[in-house]
């Protein structure tokens, strides 16, 4: 028995430094998976607030039509930055990189990922990619104007620091890719003895599905941009029709990338819910098979649909027929995905924390933003729609309610078990409330205001559409302070929580095995896997 | 537990490959553009493409291809333990590297010297499919070089490597490693010759 | 630990330069000769021969296993998916 307690007492938490290095060193250069993932968790939560930030004020732009606090071209700037930061420096990043270091290796069993060396240099990618796009944003031309999506002929010809900006994100491409390699290799390589594909948490097979994307489709992103700062500092010409070039062509290479992104962007969020609905639903998982086939189906399907992004551009109606079809068969496994959630919850002894709440918002938020993505994927309703605020609010519902959630859900699910520490309960149920009545407010509100024909991407608009920007606004404001509370009590409770044991929510995968905070090496023993990862019964839990 | 250091022959193989993939992507999408304009302006391809020198590109391929068979040579040689003969036989894949790099620059040169690079006024005049032919042989052709640059450094690093006996028989995934990468650029080269310099 | 790798005697190693040298050889004859569109499908049929060659023997791939070799062919296709959907825009304009 006191061996038992001179073990328990003898472990050394990730936290603590037992090497050489002291202070910030033993963290900036660590090739600990953990403490990676704690390097990019914050790094990533930050830019997220200066996302907010930025979304505030284009908010408080918005408020009334004309110029209320800036003009069109501070403006421009304000949303691309807004958008270059929310999606390369937050969205795309911040699951695998955060919640994906932290867990992965400990959920298969492993001691670490593949490469732990290759991993701190992705993070340093990361943080390299970020200072160049903040020095774009104070130096020489000031910050790019052009959307985050860098459209030619305006990117080729603006005076904005767009080369710069555009080398930043292709610093950033490189970061993913490294990451999804990284994965791909752990999840092949590194999985502990019983660890069979088959027992797998879902949340491996989300990251495992967005692995490949990120090792296949980011490239095309890398060499677009590669052609935009040629366009720009030789004059190539490949996109300017003065030249022979086709505008349209750089689209077509943009969105092959940007949008398998999206899926990058939502499928560890997807495997986060699939993780903790069992959990709090205390049942196994519903259609585990079809959850992790679907993750796949959803990785491959996403790669043939970006046509849909370009039905106005002048492309061939073929195209546009083929593209739209492609898109209606993509939300086929998104939806089985729900369909398999909402049946794991049915008669399941549901216990309403605070993770399982943001999990929710997840799967309602999700659906609604899914079946707008339906009404643009359709060729007719989308030219009515397209690049008006019916398409923000659409990719607002997916990116935030989808991924956004799935990330907060992931905050209060994994940081009791990173910290040793559990937050106040109340106060985060009270944070949710604000964040899901604000979040509905501000984005139902541009779904309406585009359908009735509000443009994004202009500072002013027609004074009929301003009551709906109004409310929007407001609504902004209520999801701040609901953010603002979140925030606080979560770094509140990391830092003076009450202490908790390894398992504080009853799951079944590997992490709950093992102490909170985890030992350096993951566990004190090599694990040996016997159940499913959400076999209650089998783990002993139920 | 106890902690040797993971050493993954197989892992380290398998994450290489998944790199080679990523290269073979970021070019793919120079290829995309290729095919799109070729179909686009067949006549005016064949036409550029004359102006390329066949015989600088056709050296070029051989020089690659036998640098090729140099860098898998080595990786025989170090599994025999050979190990001056797998020094030799980095070093000459390095010095094919370096060869190619010469003739590409004496080819860009002479390009350059007949006004046909990006946005000269040459090129304006040309018609405009011409024009985007070039564009494109400037940016593949440069990548690939820059890779071919990448690679020979690899190299470099890989020969002190097995000199210092760092890299040996019994753990040579390194040397493996930079010879695939290598191969890439081979590969990417083989599509790239016919491509730009046979079209007629 | 010393895994048993399998080792790419020099004699296959120099035939498949031989013959990737016959195919260079071959692949310039054929492009001088007129035939029109086909000159660029059978230059990247012959490209693809060598790429053939050199991923199977000098990248090792004909001795790899089967996870390698489905991995490269997603590559591929994936590829090929990219080209051939922007296609049906380009080609129907």
């Amino acid at each position: 028995m006191s061996h038992a307690t001179e073990n328990a007492n003898a472990y050394h938490s990730f936290l603590e430094n037992t090497g050489e290095r002291t202070g910030i060193l033993s963290w900036i250069l660590s090739t600990d998976h953990k403490r990676i993932g704690l390097l990019y968790l914050y790094s990533v939560t930050l830019f997220f607030m200066v996302g907010v930030i930025l979304g505030l004020l284009i908010r408080l732009e918005l408020i009334a039509p004309g110029v209320t606090l800036f003009g069109g071209q501070t403006y421009n700037a304000i949303f691309t930055l807004h958008g270059v930061i929310m999606i390369f420096l937050f969205i795309i990043p911040g699951i695998p990189g955060a919640f994906g270091n932290l867990v992965l290796p400990i959920q298969i069993g492993a001691e670490d990922v593949a490469f732990p060396r290759l991993n701190l240099f992705s993070w340093w990618l990361y943080l390299i990619g970020a200072a160049l796009a903040l020095v774009a944003m104070f130096t020489g031309g000031g910050p790019p104007d052009t959307g985050w999506t860098f459209y030619v002929p305006f990117s080729t010809r603006t005076t904005t620091n767009v080369s710069l900006a555009v080398f930043a994100v292709f610093i950033l491409g490189f970061s993913s890719i490294l990451t999804g390699l990284n994965f791909l290799t752990t999840v092949h390589r590194l999985r502990a003895p019983g660890m069979t594909w088959g027992r797998l948490p879902l949340f491996v097979w989300s990251l495992y599905a967005t692995a490949w994307v990120q090792v296949l489709a980011t490239p095309i992103l890398g060499i677009t941009l590669v052609l935009i700062i040629a366009e720009r500092l030789l004059g190539t010409g490949l996109f300017d029709p003065a030249k022979g070039g086709d505008p349209i062509m750089y689209q077509h290479l943009f969105w092959i990338y940007s949008h398998p992104a999206v899926y990058i962007m939502v499928l560890p969020g997807m495997g986060i819910v699939s993780d903790i609905i069992p959990v709090f639903a205390r049942k196994p998982c519903f259609g585990y098979k079809a959850i992790a086939i679907s993750s796949l189906a959803i990785a491959g399907a996403g790669s043939l649909v970006w046509g849909h992004h370009m039905f106005t551009s002048g492309m061939s109606d073929t195209a546009v027929l083929v593209f739209s079809l492609l898109t209606f068969i993509v939300a086929i496994p998104s939806a089985i995905k729900i369909f398999n959630w909402v049946a794991t919850l049915y008669k399941g002894s549901i216990s309403l924390d605070p993770p399982i709440l943001f999990a929710l918002a997840f799967i309602l938020l999700f659906a609604i933003g899914g079946l707008t993505g339906l009404v643009l994927g359709a060729a007719a309703t989308d030219i009515h729609v397209h690049d008006t605020y019916f398409v923000v609010g659409h990719f607002h519902y997916t990116m935030f309610g989808g991924t956004g959630m799935a990330f907060f859900a992931a905050l209060h699910y994994w940081l009791p078990k990173y910290y040793g520490r559990m937050y106040n309960k109340k106060v985060a149920t009270y944070a949710w409330v604000f964040i899901f009545i604000g979040f509905n407010v501000l984005y139902m509100s541009m779904k309406i205001v585009g359908l009735k024909g509000m443009p994004r991407r202009y500072y002013d608009y027609l004074p009929e559409f301003q009551n709906l920007n109004v409310v929007a606004t407001v609504g902004s404001w209520i999801l701040a302070i609901g953010l603002i509370i979140m925030f606080v009590n979560l770094w509140r409770g990391i830092r003076h929580g009450e202490k908790v044991g390894p398992n504080p929510w009853g799951g079944a995968t590997l992490e709950w095995t093992t102490p909170s905070p985890p030992p350096t090496e993951n566990f004190l023993e090599e694990p040996v896997v016997t159940h499913g990862p959400y076999d209650f019964k089998g783990a002993g839990i139920l | 537990m106890s902690h040797t250091p993971h050493k993954d022959y197989a892992g380290a193989k398998f994450g290489m490959w998944l790199f080679l993939f990523t290269e073979l992507i970021l070019f793919g999408g120079l290829f995309i553009l290729y095919a799109v304009y070729l179909s686009r302006y067949p006549h005016e391809f064949a036409r550029a493409g004359l102006e390329l020198n066949v015989v600088f590109g056709t050296v070029n391929t051989l020089v690659l291809l036998t640098s090729s068979l140099s860098v898998a040579l080595a990786i025989t040689a170090i599994q025999r333990g050979q190990r001056q003969l797998c020094l030799g036989m980095i070093g000459f894949t390095v010095a094919c590297a370096l060869l190619f790099l010469i003739n590409k620059y004496f080819e860009w040169s002479a390009k350059i010297g007949h006004g046909i690079y990006p946005n000269s006024p040459h090129l304006k005049e040309m018609p405009a499919g011409e024009s985007v032919f070039f564009g494109l042989y400037y940016i593949t052709t440069g990548l690939h070089g820059l890779h071919v640059l990448i690679g020979a450094t690899l190299l470099v690093w890989v020969f002190f490597r097995v000199r210092s006996g760092r890299t040996n028989q019994d753990d040579f995934i390194v040397l493996e490693n930079a010879g695939l990468y290598w191969h890439l650029v081979d590969l990417i080269w083989i599509f790239l010759f016919p491509l730009y310099y046979l079209l007629l | 630990m010393t895994e048993k790798h399998h080792i790419v005697s020099y004699s296959t190693l120099i035939g498949v330069w031989i013959a990737l040298m016959i195919l260079t050889i071959i692949t310039v004859a054929v492009s001088r000769i007129h035939l029109g569109a086909a000159n660029i499908w059978a230059a990247l049929g012959i490209a693809s021969c060598k790429s053939g060659l050199v991923i199977a023997f000098f990248m090792h791939m004909k001795y790899e296993g089967r996870l390698l070799r489905w991995c490269l062919f997603i590559a591929l296709v994936t590829l090929a998916i990219f080209i051939g959907l922007t296609f049906f825009d380009v080609l129907y304009r």
